[in-house]
């Protein structure tokens, strides 16, 4: 019965509850306002533009039910209110449900809510797996399909999106040896504001279903009739709220709660990947943002931004039209640098892993540190790659061809170090190495088949071909997923004090990588033998009926695996076995307090006094407690 | 961004000290702006992206010149007492530091009465129409999400000026109001850039209701 209540009292039950009155009574008075306007509100599942206000102040709703915005409205009243620490009187693992603002509470809420809606994308994808493992439509239609592979696509995003705010919260402050990020309020906004944002993306599977697609280009996207694209446009839109704060938020935590003597080039490379992909997400997120905002304004207000103007007498006048390419613009300058937001905490990870498992120093740590920056940089000024299909002129291809094949300079410095770092190491192969090994494969795989793709020649011939699909996922594999569950095996003992089951990690890793590659690289073969990607159904003609079926069945293994893993990591909560503290031998900060982390991470400030990633010298010390260090 | 000015009694040595936490405000504020630049700029992008047409390249609406420019006059000078009122603060002249809030707010609410009641014609009759194709999407993209800036700055505006009232800032201490004065002011650059974009670059071209 107590715990009943507690959830049903929890921030989580409260502010759904919010969100559902206030979209209920916010719609029904738009719909009541627009009738006495004389609009008609029949048309579609719903009326659009009541239906848009309703999902936007549902947002509201949701937080001030939930009580994130408590303290600031504190303020406003001119009160100074404390950070509340701790559970408030309830059991520790309320904590999870409500507003907390501890930087490791939100990292594990963020890495839950990641593992949840990753298992719900993936499921999408099974379906219309399923689906394409024979040819001929068994049992969806063309409206089906079109809308799993669009909320697989943006599903998953998100759940990378979760994911990764999961590692750079939890490990960010306390690799810097920080008691907590710079603004924990905004950081637990940052959180809560990705639950309504979910909800109102979900939301649209049940109001009608899209078929655009993530990208949801116009002219399609403006005149499409199913009605849920636009509250896929809007979830997608707050979910950029979250993105913005959390980065804002790591860059300020970076530059000013690092310890004594961990100058830049002493931090855990792990957080120079963190920063960089920060400063991505505080920046070009605007640019989606806006996008959305225009397909949404041009949807529900009518303002013209992609319909070219076709009146010869207003051509006659010099009237201007709108473009769709400028939707394509606006939108991959954001979201193909997010791509990089999703890989460089993955390879971050990498390079984190690497000298602990092999007892070795990590090869070029400045290299590896501004091979980071370098991938932020160069990979915000390769966007139109995305587009040399869209009726672009060439003198603006030529320069983006050559700046993407540029990215695999900065790249490339990395893998050379991971070699070099695994060279004549003393390799252990526990589970999480084996990721790491993992990831560097895949993604190796991801990139040697990216400047097949930057290069306009051949990716006339392969665009929005499934060779994109399987590039792709190697990238996305290689450089989120594998690491992100190296991240998790790494540091589950670390986080929980309990240790999960060697073999089933290790089971769960041999049908994961074979299951990746086999699904991969037939999904080039197939796009190379002319399977088009987003289409529901192929011709028996084409001769890749065994490959479709080969892909429905490595995916199939590839969510076992996962579940697997579920297992491994739930059972092992429930053990009475506690981990040792340091299980893996790190120098890193985090291994140096007890497992579960205290509160505030450390009993004290700490005190960097040596290099971080001196493995295998006997006399060399990282970090110190600042009262045993002497001055 | 803390409003008020406090020194706990017991503090944590894990956990930042209120000076400490102030430069973190700052920098954070300017990430912010950074960050908004990217929207603003993207923005100005559209503007120039889609306001061409083959003869004359670069082109305009041909806009009323007289209104536009003396809001802008107005919002500029609102800065003028944005600064004024930061500068009172500071030498904890209450005086100076109400009545500069209090203008400020005043002459933010003059502009967004200019954009909305006669530039967008809600009083006078709309030169340019939501769904004038690009003319109207980009004129109403623009002067709305500024707009939309200058509501929060005046609603920051009063709640610093209502807490400054109530004697919660010190000249030693008084974040709130530096923060109200930096996003005052950058809102006020983002018009700087706005008006020659709408009002002035490129060739005029008729508009015909």
């Amino acid at each position: 019965m107590r715990t009943l209540y507690y959830i049903v009292t929890s921030a989580l039950v409260r502010g759904l509850i919010g969100q559902g009155i206030t979209a209920f009574v916010v719609y029904q008075g738009m719909v009541s306002l627009r009738n006495a306007l004389g609009y008609d509100t029949t048309q579609g599942v719903y009326d659009e533009p009541s239906g848009v206000m309703a999902a936007l102040i549902s947002v509201i709703g949701f937080l001030l039910a939930a009580g994130v915005f408590t303290d600031w409205l504190k303020w406003i009243g001119g009160e100074d209110p404390p950070l509340k620490h701790g559970a408030q009187g309830r059991p520790e693992w309320t904590r999870y449900i409500n507003v907390d603002v501890n930087h490791k509470v939100i990292g594990i809420q963020y890495g839950i809510a990641s593992m949840v809606i990753l298992l719900l994308g993936g499921l999408l994808a099974i379906i219309f797996r399923l689906e394409l493992a024979m040819p001929g439509l068994q049992f969806l239609d063309g409206d089906a399909y079109n809308t799993l592979f669009s909320a697989h696509g943006i599903i998953m995003i998100v759940s990378i999106f979760s994911g990764i705010a999961a590692m750079i919260n939890y490990l960010g402050p306390v690799m810097i040896g920080a008691s907590d990020m710079s603004f924990p309020r905004l950081n637990a906004f940052s959180y809560w504001v990705s639950i309504p944002a979910a909800t109102v993306l979900l939301s649209a599977l049940v109001v009608g279903g899209w078929d655009t697609g993530w990208v949801a280009y116009p002219t399609h996207s403006t005149t499409t009739t199913m009605l849920g694209v636009q509250m896929f446009l809007l979830g997608f839109y707050i979910n950029g709220f979250s993105s913005i704060a959390s980065g804002l938020n790591m860059v300020v935590t970076t530059v000013y709660m690092r310890a004594k003597g961990m100058s830049y080039f002493r931090m855990p490379i792990f957080v120079w990947a963190a920063v960089s992909a920060s400063i991505l997400q505080a920046t070009i997120t605007q640019t989606v943002g806006l996008a959305l905002t225009m397909v949404v304004a041009q949807r529900a207000l009518g303002l013209e931004f992609f319909t070219p103007v076709t009146d010869p007498a207003l051509i006659e006048l010099g009237f201007p039209g709108g473009d769709p390419t400028l939707y394509q613009h606006l939108f991959w300058f954001y979201s193909h640098p997010a791509v990089y937001v999703w890989i460089l905490p993955g390879l971050g990870v990498i390079s984190e892993l690497l000298p602990v498992f092999t007892r070795k120093p990590l090869f070029g740590y400045k290299w590896i540190a501004l091979s980071s920056v370098g991938i932020a940089l160069v990979g915000s000024i390769v966007w139109a790659h995305h587009m040399f299909t869209s009726g672009m002129p060439v003198t603006w291809k030529i320069p983006f061809m050559i700046s993407t094949l540029f990215v695999a300079i900065p790249t490339g410095v990395k893998f050379f170090s991971w070699v070099a770092t695994i060279w004549e190491g003393k390799m252990r192969f526990d589970t999480p190495m084996l990721f790491v090994l993992g990831a560097i494969s895949v993604f190796l795989l991801g990139g040697l088949s990216g400047p097949i793709l930057g290069t306009i020649a051949t990716d006339m011939h392969l665009h929005d071909s499934y060779f994109v699909v399987g590039h792709f996922h190697a990238t996305i594999f290689g450089g989120f997923v594998f690491p992100f569950f190296a991240a998790i095996y790494y540091w589950w003992p670390k986080a929980t004090g309990k240790m999960y089951s060697e073999a089933l990690g290790k089971l769960h890793f041999w049908i994961m990588v074979p299951g990746f590659w086999v699904m991969s690289l037939t999904q080039m073969r197939t796009g190379v033998l002319g399977m088009r990607r987003r289409i529901a159904d192929y011709g028996p003609d084409l001769g890749i009926a065994d490959e479709q079926a080969l892909i429905t069945v490595a995916t199939l293994a590839i969510g076992w695996s996962i579940l697997i893993m579920l297992y491994n990591l739930i059972v092992s909560l429930r053990s009475q076995e506690e981990a040792v503290p340091n299980p893996w031998g790190s120098r890193s900060p985090e291994f140096m307090s007890p497992s579960p982390l205290p509160e505030f991470n450390f009993d004290g400030p700490i005190q960097v006094i040596g290099e971080p990633y001196d493995y295998g010298l006997d006399d060399s010390t990282y970090v110190v407690p600042a009262s045993a260090a002497g001055d | 961004m803390s409003a008020v000015a406090h020194d706990h009694d017991h503090h944590n040595p894990m956990e930042p000290t209120r000076s400490e936490q102030v430069k973190m405000n700052r920098l954070g504020l300017w990430v912010f702006c950074l960050s908004e630049s990217f929207l603003f700029f993207a923005l100005l992008g559209t503007r120039f992206y889609l306001w061409r047409n083959p003869v004359d390249g670069i082109i305009r609406p041909d806009l009323a010149q007289i209104p536009a420019f003396i809001f802008t006059g107005v919002l500029l000078a609102s800065s003028y007492f944005m600064n004024r009122a930061e500068v009172a603060i500071s030498k904890d002249d209450r005086t100076t530091f109400n009545y500069s809030m209090l203008l400020t707010a005043a002459l933010g609410l003059v502009f967004l009465f200019g954009v909305v009641l006669v530039e967008w014609g809600l009083a006078t009759g709309p030169e340019l129409l939501l769904g004038d194709g690009a003319f109207g999407a980009v004129f109403y993209a623009m002067t709305g999400m500024h707009a939309l800036h200058v509501i929060m700055g005046i609603a920051l505006i009063l709640i610093v000026w209502n807490n400054g009232r109530k004697g919660l800032y010190t000249a030693e201490d008084h974040w709130a109001v530096e923060a109200c004065a930096i996003f005052w002011h950058y809102v006020d650059l983002v018009w700087v850039f706005f008006y020659p974009a709408l009002y002035l670059i490129g060739t005029a071209i008729e508009l015909h209701h």
